[in-house]
C-alpha cells in the first residue's frame, strides 16, 4: 500500500509537469499542441548529449534542455503558430501545423540521434528501502523532489511576477488583456517559450530513469491530453489534479491488475470517457471551453 | 452552359479519368505497384471523408482510425470465424462501425472543440487496446490469412467474380476500391447538398441558434457521427481485406492524425477536399521515399511550409475544375 501511494506520487509529478506545458500553450493561444512529447523527447536527448555524452555536471545538461527547448517554443510560435492563427479562417488549422511540427521533430530527433534508446549514468547511486514496504532508488526520489519544486516554482512565477500576471491575463480574456495594454504577441511568444521549456526539463529529469528514444514522442502526447482532459482544458491546477491522478491510477492499476494482464490503460480510458460523458469540462474547466 | 451541366462534364471527365485512363496508363507504363498505392488512396479517402462530415457540423474527429479498426475487425471476424462471404460482411462492418459510433457518440458529442478532438484521440487508443485484450481479435497476433474476396452472384448471375480466380486481383481491388469511393463522395455531395446539410452547416456555424429555431441537433450530430463511422468502417474493412490481414496495429493514432491532415489538406469548404488530401499526402509520402532518412524532414516541412502559404486548404487556390464542384 505505502509503495503503491509512493509510486502514484513519483509518477504524479512528473506526469502533472508534463500537463502543465500543454495546458498553458492552450490557455494562451487555444491550440492543441499535438507535438509537446516530441520536444519533451528533444529535452531528453539534449540532456543526454550534455550530460551522458560530453560528460559536464547534470545542473547545466538540465539547464540547457530548458534554454534550447524556450528558444525553439519562441521560435516556433513567432514563425508557425502566430502567422497561421492570424491568416486561417478556422482555428483548427493550426492542429494541421501542430501535427506537422510533430512530425518534423520526430525527423530531426530522428536525424540527429537516431532511433536507439538512450540512457544516462546515474546522478545518485543507491534505494532507499524503509522495511521492505517502501523501495525506491534515491535518484527517482530526487526527480521527484525536483519536479514538485520546478512545479512549486511555476505556480509561484504565474502568480507573483509581472509576467506570471500578464500570462493570466491573456489566457483569460485575450481582448480584455489587450486593451489593458498588455503586449500580446510578446506574451504569446513568451507563454509558448515557457510551455515548450516545461516539456524540456521534464525531458531533461526523466531521462535519467526511463531513458530516452523517438518513439515516446506520440504516447507522452496522448497522456498529457488525457491529463489535460481530466482536469479541464487550459486551467493550471486541473493540469496538475489530472497529472496526480492519473499517475495514482496507472500506481494503482499496475499493481493491483498486473495478473489480468495489460488492460491497466484500457481501464483507464474507459473511466475517462465515462467520466468526461458526465462531466464534459473536466475537473475544474470551465464549461464548454 | 449552366451550373448543372458544367458538373456533369466534370464529373464524366473524373469518372472516365478514374476508370479508364489510369488503368491504361498503368498498363503502359507497366509500374503495377501505382495500383495498389491508388487503391488504399480511395480506401483512405473513404474513411477521411467521414471525418470530413465531422468537420462539417463543427466537430474535429481524430478518432476515425478507431472506426476504421472497428470495421476491419468485424469484417475478418466474420469472413474467418463464420465463414461469410466477404461483401456481406462489408455492409455489416460498415453498420456495426455506425452502432458503435452511435453508443459512443451518444454521450460524447456534446463536447465541443478541443474536448471532442481529445477524446476522439483517446478512442483511437481504446479500440486498440481493446483488440488486444479481446480473445476473439487474437491480441497482438491479429487474424491473418484473411482469404480474398469470393464470388457475389445474385440469382445464379455473377456480379462480382472471385478474387482469388482473377489473374490480376490488383486490377479488381482498384476496380472496388474506385467504385467504393465515387459512391461515397457521391452520397456526401448530396448529403452536403441536401436539408441535412444545410442544418449542418448552421450547426457549424452556431449550434445554440440551430437549437433554438427548432432543430434537434443532438438528433443531427449522432446521425453524422454514425455516417462518419460508417464510412470509417467501409474504408477499414475493405483496407483489411486487401492486406488479408488485421493487428491492432493497422489503425493507429497515427492514422487517426493522418485521416485529420487529409481534410485539411485538401481543404474543409469542399467536399472533394478530402479526396485531394489523400493523395496529396499519401502519394507525397510514397514518393519521398527516394530520399531515403531525409524523408520524414522533407515530408514535415512541405507539410508545415503548405500551411503557411495555403492555411485553407490545397482546393482554396480555386482550380477552374473544382471551383463549381465545392461548397
Amino acid at each position: 500500500m505505502e509503495q503503491i501511494i509512493a509510486n502514484g506520487i513519483y509518477l504524479g509529478a512528473q506526469y502533472a509537469m508534463i500537463a502543465l506545458g500543454l495546458t498553458l500553450i492552450f490557455a494562451l493561444m487555444n491550440v492543441l499542441n499535438f507535438a509537446h512529447g516530441q520536444m519533451y523527447v528533444l529535452g531528453g536527448f539534449v540532456t543526454y548529449t550534455i550530460y551522458g555524452q560530453l560528460g559536464l555536471p547534470y545542473v547545466v545538461a538540465l539547464l540547457a534542455s530548458c534554454v534550447t527547448l524556450a528558444v525553439l517554443g519562441a521560435l516556433i510560435e513567432k514563425f508557425l503558430f502566430g502567422p497561421v492563427i492570424r491568416r486561417s479562417s478556422r482555428e483548427e488549422s493550426t492542429m494541421l501545423l501542430a501535427a506537422g511540427l510533430a512530425f518534423l521533430l520526430d525527423a530531426v530527433i530522428l536525424l540527429l540521434f537516431g532511433e536507439k534508446q538512450r540512457g544516462v549514468p546515474k546522478i545518485v547511486d543507491g534505494v532507499l528501502n524503509w522495511d521492505f514496504r517502501i523501495i525506491m532508488p534515491y535518484d527517482r526520489i530526487l526527480i521527484c523532489l525536483l519536479a514538485i519544486l520546478s512545479i512549486v516554482a511555476f505556480i509561484s512565477f504565474m502568480q507573483f511576477t509581472k509576467t506570471g500576471r500578464a500570462l493570466r491575463a491573456l489566457a483569460q480574456d485575450r481582448v480584455a488583456a489587450q486593451l489593458m495594454g498588455v503586449n500580446v504577441e510578446r506574451y504569446s511568444m513568451i507563454g509558448f517559450a515557457l510551455g515548450a521549456m516545461l516539456a524540456g526539463l521534464v525531458g531533461g529529469l526523466l531521462v535519467t530513469i526511463t531513458g530516452i528514444n523517438l518513439g515516446m514522442g506520440g504516447p507522452t502526447s496522448i497522456k498529457a491530453f488525457m491529463m489535460v482532459m481530466i482536469g479541464g482544458a487550459g486551467v493550471i491546477s486541473g493540469a496538475i489534479a489530472g497529472g496526480i491522478i492519473l499517475g495514482f491510477m496507472e500506481a494503482i492499476g499496475l499493481a493491483v491488475l498486473s495478473q489480468y494482464g495489460d488492460i491497466t490503460y484500457l481501464l483507464i480510458f474507459v473511466s475517462l470517457m465515462i467520466f468526461l460523458a458526465i462531466r464534459p469540462q473536466g475537473l475544474m474547466g470551465k464549461p464548454w471551453g | 452552359m449552366t451550373q448543372s451541366l458544367k458538373m456533369l462534364i466534370n464529373a464524366v471527365i473524373f469518372l472516365v479519368v478514374l476508370f479508364v485512363a489510369v488503368p491504361v496508363l498503368i498498363a503502359a507504363s507497366g509500374r503495377t505497384d501505382f495500383y495498389f498505392t491508388l487503391t488504399s488512396v480511395a480506401l483512405l479517402s473513404i474513411a477521411s471523408a467521414g471525418v470530413w462530415l465531422m468537420f462539417y457540423i463543427g466537430r474535429i474527429n481524430i478518432g476515425q482510425g478507431a472506426f476504421a479498426l472497428i470495421g476491419a475487425y468485424v469484417s475478418a471476424i466474420l469472413v474467418t470465424k463464420a465463414g461469410m462471404s466477404f461483401w456481406l460482411t462489408l455492409p455489416l462492418a460498415g453498420l456495426f462501425a455506425a452502432l458503435v459510433g452511435v453508443l459512443i457518440g451518444v454521450p460524447i458529442l456534446r463536447l465541443k472543440g478541443v474536448y471532442f478532438a481529445m477524446i476522439s484521440l483517446v478512442l483511437t487508443q481504446v479500440v486498440s487496446l481493446t483488440a488486444l485484450a479481446l480473445p476473439i481479435t487474437n491480441g497482438a497476433k491479429g487474424i491473418t490469412s484473411i482469404p480474398l474476396p469470393d464470388e457475389l452472384s445474385v440469382l445464379g448471375v455473377t456480379l462480382i467474380p472471385d478474387f482469388a480466380t482473377l489473374e490480376n486481383s490488383r486490377l479488381a481491388f482498384y476496380y472496388t476500391a474506385c467504385i467504393l469511393m465515387v459512391l461515397t463522395f457521391a452520397a456526401m455531395y448530396r448529403l452536403v447538398n441536401s436539408r441535412l446539410g444545410h442544418i449542418c452547416r448552421s450547426m457549424q456555424q452556431n449550434e445554440e441558434l440551430a437549437a433554438s429555431i427548432g432543430i434537434n441537433i443532438a438528433y443531427v450530430r449522432v446521425i453524422v457521427f454514425a455516417i462518419s463511422s460508417f464510412f470509417g468502417g467501409i474504408g477499414g474493412a475493405m483496407f483489411g481485406s486487401i492486406a488479408q490481414s488485421v493487428y491492432p496495429s493497422t489503425f493507429v493514432v497515427t492514422d487517426s492524425v493522418n485521416f485529420m491532415l487529409n481534410c485539411f489538406l485538401g481543404g474543409l469548404g469542399y467536399v472533394f477536399g478530402p479526396m485531394l488530401g489523400t493523395l496529396v499526402l499519401y502519394f507525397g509520402w510514397d514518393l519521398m521515399f527516394e530520399l531515403g532518412r531525409f524523408q520524414l524532414l522533407v515530408y514535415s516541412s512541405v507539410l508545415i511550409m503548405l500551411m503557411l502559404v495555403l492555411p485553407n486548404g490545397l482546393l482554396s487556390l480555386k482550380l477552374p475544375r473544382f471551383a463549381g464542384a465545392g461548397k
